[in-house]
């Protein structure tokens, strides 16, 4: 059974194989020269005070292969279950094999095991490795993204970690399923395709900011947690925008940012033009008081009393975050195992 | 004698529509049981369910004394040929050999090696490649190298041309004389059945109509023909069949263990195709449960 | 292994049952002489797989030929024949074939064409036999 599996399984294995294997040495030759760039880059940057600015500039020059990687391995569970797990059981039923395979003398809840096995168990172990080598090789590159791409960014988190070996046992499994039950390989390949899609898109945005309850508190005002400020001098207002930063706390996952006024009332979400009631004609907001400075502005907008007040996920809980959202597919995986012997036995012919 | 396949109140529904009802058959071993039945009768449903393939939905079913496909054990004294003959499109002759020694432990790899060797089939050619008739012997091949003790094959030569038909006959009756298995096949032509089969199951309508051995329903149906007479008058142990009449004329074809003595009668021997014919022609549902009270 | 002396074949048009047709084969070879004591008829699985027939259908055929002593089986050898039909039968043949001749000039002059000529030997064979039988 073992050999058989292996003999439907070799060429596109192999042909797996051989591109991980590319993309892992491509990843480790770069990887060491990447990370002494950036150990040397932030310890002059820290004498001059400038690593603001050496993290953008960074950034900016890996920006392509980082999204590049990073989509790779977003990508990869998909593809595992497009065309490993899709096709597993929809071909043989497609073209009948299954008549000539389950007469042999092999029930088919034991060959369904050792299929579900043989390549459930190859596909979770090459994304696993794919996952960990890029979050190894993209560390400094996490380190110095901006707020929108970070580590506990939707984007980034699932294409780093252990989370990825997840995605693969259960996008595998699901095709597998909806292959067995549309039948048809082409069907069952854009129906895992588009299930798969709406999950991974209902994971970030549903489920996961509540696995762990998120911290709420308020900040003072400053460039640290906005990301624009407007002033108009002739008729006398001003705004702020929010960004998506939490003060003191880099790489948190911020859920909402808004825009307190004075006596505690939200004024404006993350993104939106806040006005704030701060004098424009004189004192630090003034265009007129000679270069704008931006930091006394806003510690002039925060001593009025203004304040964010942030929902977030600090950057800690990433490993958590990471081993519990693998528990949950692990789960989900097991149980539409369970679903398919089930089926398989009883439903299927 | 033991059953190879003993089935009692069978029944198989998909959805609200019953392919298969109330069927009960009792096979014994030794035989070549032709199932025979127009398309849509449940002939594949049959052979499925004692394959192991499907589950009943009603009744119960036991081939060669066991659950069919419950353990490896019983799959392994089952062969199944199933329709169009299916085989792995990518995998090579050798693969499919391999295949079958991998999952069969009384593979026998020499009656395999030589049957290929003989049908002239290249190891090393892709099934999706092969014709039609080549693609059926070799999953024949498979099913006979298995040596099971059952061999069912569905519809086997529905598809292959007369020359292949009777190549794939040949090596199926040439290995039931080699090695003593029985054999359950079905299919919608009598005529291919008439030469191999010596016990018939004829299935219309997902019920058994008749079944029997070949030679014995022979012997027992008869084509009555004479002046026009009611089917109430006919003797009590002559069961109609089929009849048609004209204003003058009655044409009747019973199934009686007696002899058939009324001279106003000329009575005929049917045919085997004859016989399922009458079967097929959908006789009043009173003389149907007739028929089948003769076959208990 | 040597090659048996006769080959089977079978007519499914004729309504003789197929092992009839074979124990029938055997007989006629045996009385043009074409089978002689000591030859060897097909094995069985040589006569299955040359005309794709049940097995059970030649060994019926071969029991029954073996009941009326004309052959004899040997394990893991063969089945021989033992006996000959030519001597008595061949001889009777010319006298029999002449008054058929004379039999069927008659039924000419009486009028009947070929087709109603068969139809009346087969239907008289055929009453005869079964009136043998009963």
């Amino acid at each position: 059974m073992i050999w058989l599996t292996w003999r439907q399984f070799r060429g596109s294995a192999v042909m797996t194989a051989a591109l991980l294997v590319v993309l892992t040495a491509v990843l480790t030759l770069t990887g060491p020269d990447l990370a002494s760039r950036y150990a040397t880059g932030i310890a002059s940057c820290t004498q001059d005070d400038s690593c603001a600015r050496f993290y953008d500039r960074f950034f900016d020059e890996y920006q392509l292969p980082f999204l590049a990687v990073s989509l790779v391995v977003l990508l990869l569970p998909a593809l595992v279950g497009l065309f490993w797990g899709a096709p597993l059981i929809a071909r043989e039923l497609e073209a009948g094999t299954h008549l000539l395979v389950w007469n042999q003398s092999v029930t088919r809840g034991r060959w369904l095991a050792v299929k579900l096995g043989l390549i459930g168990l190859t596909a979770a172990a090459a994304t696993c490795l794919c996952g960990l080598v890029v979050t190894w090789w993209s560390g400094p590159l996490d380190k110095s993204a901006f707020p929108e791409l970070a580590v506990m960014a939707p984007l980034v988190f699932g294409a780093r970690g252990i989370a990825p070996m997840g995605y693969a046992a259960f996008a595998f499994v699901l095709g597998v399923t909806v292959g067995m039950l549309v039948r048809r390989t082409l069907p069952a390949m854009a129906l895992t395709l588009a299930a798969f899609a709406a999950i991974q898109l209902a994971m970030p945005l549903l489920v996961r900011p509540h696995l762990i309850p998120p911290v709420t508190s308020t900040f003072e005002i400053s460039e640290a947690n906005v990301s624009g400020i407007g002033i108009q001098g002739d008729t006398g207002s001003a705004h702020v925008v929010l960004g998506p930063a939490v003060p003191g706390h880099a790489g948190a996952w911020a859920l909402s940012s808004d825009l307190l006024d004075p006596s505690g009332r939200v004024i404006a979400g993350r993104g939106e033009e806040g006005p704030v009631k701060v004098s424009t004609t004189s004192g630090p907001c003034a265009p007129a008081a000679g270069p704008p400075n931006m930091g006394a502005c806003l510690a002039e907008v925060s001593r009025l009393g203004y304040r964010q007040r942030a929902t977030y996920h600090p950057l800690d809980r990433f490993w958590p975050f990471q081993w519990i959202e693998t528990g949950i597919y692990a789960l989900l995986t097991a149980g539409l195992t369970g679903f398919c012997f089930w089926w398989i036995r009883r439903r299927l012919s | 004698m033991t059953s190879v396949l003993e089935a009692r109140a069978l029944g198989k529904r998909y959805g609200r529509r019953w392919a298969l009802r109330d069927c009960t058959v009792d096979v014994p071993a030794g035989h070549v049981v032709g199932l025979v039945g127009p398309n849509g009768a449940g002939k594949t449903t049959l052979l499925k369910l004692a394959g192991g393939q499907l589950e009943p939905t009603a009744g119960d079913i036991t081939v060669l004394g066991g659950r069919p496909g419950a353990t490896p054990a019983q799959l392994a004294r089952v062969g199944f040929v199933a329709q169009d003959t299916p085989v792995y499109a990518g995998l090579t002759v050798a693969d499919h050999l391999r295949l079958g020694e991998r999952l069969n432990p009384r593979w026998d790899a020499d009656v395999a090696r030589e049957r290929v060797a003989r049908l002239g089939l290249g190891p090393g050619q892709r099934a999706g490649r092969l014709s039609g008739g080549q693609r059926a012997q070799l999953a024949l091949t498979l099913g006979l190298a298995k040596r099971p003790e059952l061999l069912i094959l569905d519809e086997p030569v529905a598809a292959l041309d007369p020359l292949a038909r009777r190549e794939f006959l040949q090596g199926l009756m040439e290995a039931v004389a080699e090695h003593e298995f029985s054999v359950l096949l079905s299919s919608h032509l009598v005529s291919d059945l008439e030469r191999i089969c010596d016990y018939l199951i004829v299935l219309v309508d997902s019920h058994v109509r008749v079944a029997g051995e070949t030679e014995r329903l022979l012997a027992t149906h008869h084509r009555l023909t004479g002046p026009r007479r009611d089917p109430g008058r006919l003797p009590a142990d002559q069961h109609v069949v089929s009849a048609s009449h004209t204003d003058r004329q009655s044409t009747y074809v019973v199934r009686t263990d007696a002899p058939i003595h009324d001279p106003a009668w000329t009575v005929s021997r049917l045919s085997l195709e004859d016989l399922v014919l009458a079967h097929m022609d959908g006789p009043p549902a009173e003389s149907r449960r007739a028929a089948l009270e003769v076959q208990r | 292994m040597e090659i048996p002396v006769i080959e089977f074949h079978l007519d499914a048009k004729s309504g003789v049952s197929p092992y009839l047709q074979l124990v029938q084969q055997v007989r006629h070879a045996l009385r043009l002489g074409l089978l002689r004591e000591g030859d060897r008829l097909p094995t069985v699985k040589e006569a299955v797989a040359q005309l794709a027939i049940n097995p059970n259908t030649v060994l019926k055929a071969y029991r029954e030929l073996e009941h009326e002593g004309l052959v004899a089986a040997r394990p893991g050898v063969g089945t021989f024949v033992t006996k000959t039909l030519t001597d008595t039968s061949l001889a009777a043949h010319g006298p029999l074939r002449l008054e058929l001749q004379r039999w069927l000039a008659k039924a000419r002059r009486a009028g009947l064409d070929d087709e109603s000529i068969e139809a009346l030997f087969t239907t008289t064979f055929r009453t005869t036999a079964q009136e043998d039988i009963a």
